[in-house]
């Protein structure tokens, strides 16, 4: 059984959980970020490729407008890579274990498993919500 | 308790047959070895268990029954299937099928003795756990690191479920030797049912590597022999073997060889891993020089070296001596003593004249000399550095000499100043208590006392410029060995196979394990496959670093600042048998 409900977060993007419900035994929840927003990422390009642009015209030097670029691209790969969780995604599986998952926007996936002899007890922690008057 | 059955993915699409392996109470698991196919004896099946229970220490039985047919089973092939289950008696009796061609399997478990509670039947009695035997039985667990503020007592004796599983697959090999082309009474199927895999190479090698490694140990311990004979003790051969780091590094190459070519076979993993990265960081370290000593001798590389060396070693000096001219003279606008800045710098321009000389005395044999270093890199990369650093370190010596001078002078003025300082005021050191102390003094201690204070207070500029000057030199030279040193550790320590092992084969260095859920249907038991998380490169790197030569900067940076400020010697590197402080 799939069940589907959306949030949003302090900035205001989309969050989507979905819990799927396999047997009495076995449970997934997947909680989905907002994806990387062309708006921030364009931003970003345009500050960094300006600042390497007032420098070059600075020291004259077409090396740095080829070292902007490049360290845009490994910027946005490393981010990509590293940083920007797509999805997270708990599996309860009763007396095996709990397993989380985080999958970035590179489509690396990162997998903890804790076996259930190893779970001392539960810790539910508040949500916030934030308000603005 | 989920009843947890463990089956291995060789033997999904495999004829019906019997359920072998073993049954793990404690946490309700059953993993599955191997599928017995009819038709078979009952007595040789029950023989060939206990033949593998003694081998193996493993608990296998029979666990239950695989059916695989197409269609579900009729009725007399169920009843045939329950009165196995008479013949090899077990606890709970497993009854796993499936449809030729289906996806989804069912699972029946029968308890002998009526449970405990009433439990529901069918899809939460049962979860199939598909796993990869090969991968499973070459892996190696490596739990995460227990916090080091947990008691000892409290030991996780309950091993948990998956670290069971692993080891009872690591443990089975005795029931996976028996293959399809072996004729025996029974018929097993499991991951090398196909065949045994085995290469000629490693069984030759491993056949020719006894009396090889027999012969380079017995070598080995007559190297060592020699190494430790009397001869070495005495002093100066045992000084400058402590001092220099080619020694250093060549006893720490020794003692890698030793234990590579050792003849005691290796007890667990962790040191069969240590033995095979020294192996590949020997062969590293070796290949790296090979290749530096064919650079350095294609094109007479060691002549133009050679030539160059002496005018360096002539231009560092004519700088030194232009520096202590400057120091002279109204160093950065700076006024100085005259008279004490003549004497020291003098006496530093004279030393630098005696340090020209003997350059100059051994400019013929520098060639040979260098020859003779390049020759070293055979023996490896890190022996080449080491031998670097030992030649920066003679080569530079004139300045660690200025550098001591100027320290004890700043030193000695220092522990003059601050103890007339006390007079000054009329205190004193009570060395009996540690403590600084009232005391009166006469008219005259007060008066000479006063005289020399003022004496050394304007002394004090000329004295602490060049200690500055020397140190920072001094600085500089350790700056460049302590470089040199980290690219040796950095070799020395490098664990190069387990790496390559992380790198091409990920499902050996497992860090943990995780599941996926497969095609579920409602009514038939939940069905996960589980694969291998592999450990992550920085753990690789923590867990198997061979130890390096213990080399570190034993002061902390605040106590290097304060050593600075009073005038204490630095030797920033601690050797290997220093006492400690």
């Amino acid at each position: 059984m799939e069940d589907e409900r959306s949030f949003s977060d302090i900035c205001g993007g989309r969050l989507a959980l979905q819990r799927r419900y396999y047997s009495p035994s076995c449970r997934e929840f997947c909680l989905s970020c907002p994806r990387l927003s062309l708006r921030s990422l364009t931003a970003v390009t345009c500050t960094v490729w300006l600042a390497a642009y007032g420098l070059f015209t600075l020291c004259e030097n077409s090396m740095i407008l080829s070292a902007a670029i490049f360290i845009t691209l490994l910027g946005l790969l490393g981010y990509l890579h590293f940083v920007k969780i797509d999805q997270e995604t708990l599996l309860i599986i009763d007396s095996l274990g709990i397993q989380m998952t985080s999958s970035y926007a590179s489509g690396k996936e990162s997998t903890t498993f804790i076996e259930m002899g190893k779970v001392k007890d539960i810790v539910i922690n508040e949500a916030i919500y934030m308000v603005s008057i | 308790m989920v009843l947890k059955a463990f089956f291995p993915t060789c033997c999904v699409s495999v004829d019906s047959g019997l359920l072998v392996g073993k049954w793990v109470p404690e946490h309700s698991s059953a993993v599955v070895l191997a599928v017995l196919h009819f038709p078979f004896i009952p007595i040789q099946v029950k023989q060939l268990l206990a033949q593998v229970r003694q081998a193996s220490q493993v608990g296998v039985a029979v666990l239950g029954t695989w059916c695989h047919c197409r269609q579900e089973p009729e009725e007399s092939l169920g009843r045939f299937l329950e009165g196995l289950g008479a013949v090899f008696p077990h606890e709970p009796w497993l009854q796993l099928c499936r449809e030729r061609g289906g996806t989804f399997w069912s699972c029946e478990v029968t308890h002998r003795q009526a449970p405990a509670a009433p439990s529901a039947p069918g899809e939460d009695q049962v979860m199939l756990i598909f796993y990869d035997q090969r991968q499973v039985l070459l892996s190696q667990l490596h739990p995460p690191t227990v916090l080091p503020d947990r008691q000892a007592g409290a030991t996780p004796a309950s091993t948990g479920g998956l670290a069971v599983v692993f080891d009872t697959v690591a443990r089975s090999e005795v029931l996976f030797r028996s293959d399809r082309f072996h004729e025996g009474p029974v018929r097993l199927s499991h991951w090398q049912s196909e065949g045994v895999e085995a290469s000629i190479l490693v069984e030759l090698a491993r056949r020719a590597s006894g009396p090889v490694c027999l012969l380079l140990a017995s070598l080995l311990s007559l190297v060592s022999a020699v190494g430790a004979c009397r001869v070495f003790r005495l002093w100066p051969l045992s000084f400058l073997g402590s001092k220099l780091s080619t020694c250093e590094q060549l006893r720490h190459r020794l003692e890698h060889l030793t234990l590579i070519f050792s003849t005691r076979k290796a007890e667990n993993s962790a040191q069969l891993m240590r033995k095979a990265n020294t192996v590949a960081s020997v062969l590293l370290d070796v290949a790296l020089g090979l290749t530096l000593l064919s650079w350095l001798h294609g094109r007479s590389r060691i002549g133009h070296l050679a030539d160059a060396l002496v005018p360096v070693a002539d231009h560092v000096a004519e700088e030194l001596q232009h520096l202590l001219q400057w120091l002279m003279g109204a160093p950065a606008g700076l006024k100085m003593n005259r008279a004490l800045d003549q004497v020291l710098g003098r006496f530093f321009l004279y030393h630098i004249h005696l340090w020209i000389s003997y350059i100059h005395l051994m400019s013929p044999f520098v060639e040979h000399i260098l020859w003779h270093v390049g020759l070293s890199a055979c023996l490896g990369l890190t022996v080449a550095l080491s031998l670097l650093s030992d030649i920066i370190a003679l080569l530079t010596f004139h300045i660690y000499c200025f550098y001591v001078y100027g320290a004890r002078l700043y030193c000695l003025k220092i522990h003059g100043l601050s103890s007339l300082w006390r007079l000054f005021r009329g205190k004193k050191w009570n060395v009996l208590r540690q403590r600084v102390d009232s005391c009166s003094y006469d008219l005259d201690q007060l008066f000479i006392g006063t005289l020399l204070f003022t004496i050394l207070l304007f002394l004090l500029p000329t004295t602490a410029l060049y200690y500055l000057v020397f140190t920072l030199l001094r600085l500089l030279v350790v700056a460049v060995q302590g470089l040199i040193h980290l690219l040796v550790d950095l070799i020395n320590s490098l664990p190069l196979y387990s790496l390559g092992l992380r790198l091409c084969r990920p499902y050996r260095l497992a860090a943990g394990v995780k599941f996926r859920v497969l095609q579920h249907e409602a009514g038939r038991p939940l069905r996960l496959l589980m694969q291998i998380n592999p450990l992550p490169y920085s753990r690789v790197m923590h867990t198997y670093r061979l130890p390096s030569c213990g080399c570190h900067p034993k002061d902390s940076w605040g106590a290097l600042c304060r050593k600075l400020f009073f005038g204490e010697l630095i030797y920033p590197w601690r050797q290997r048998g220093d006492k400690q402080d």
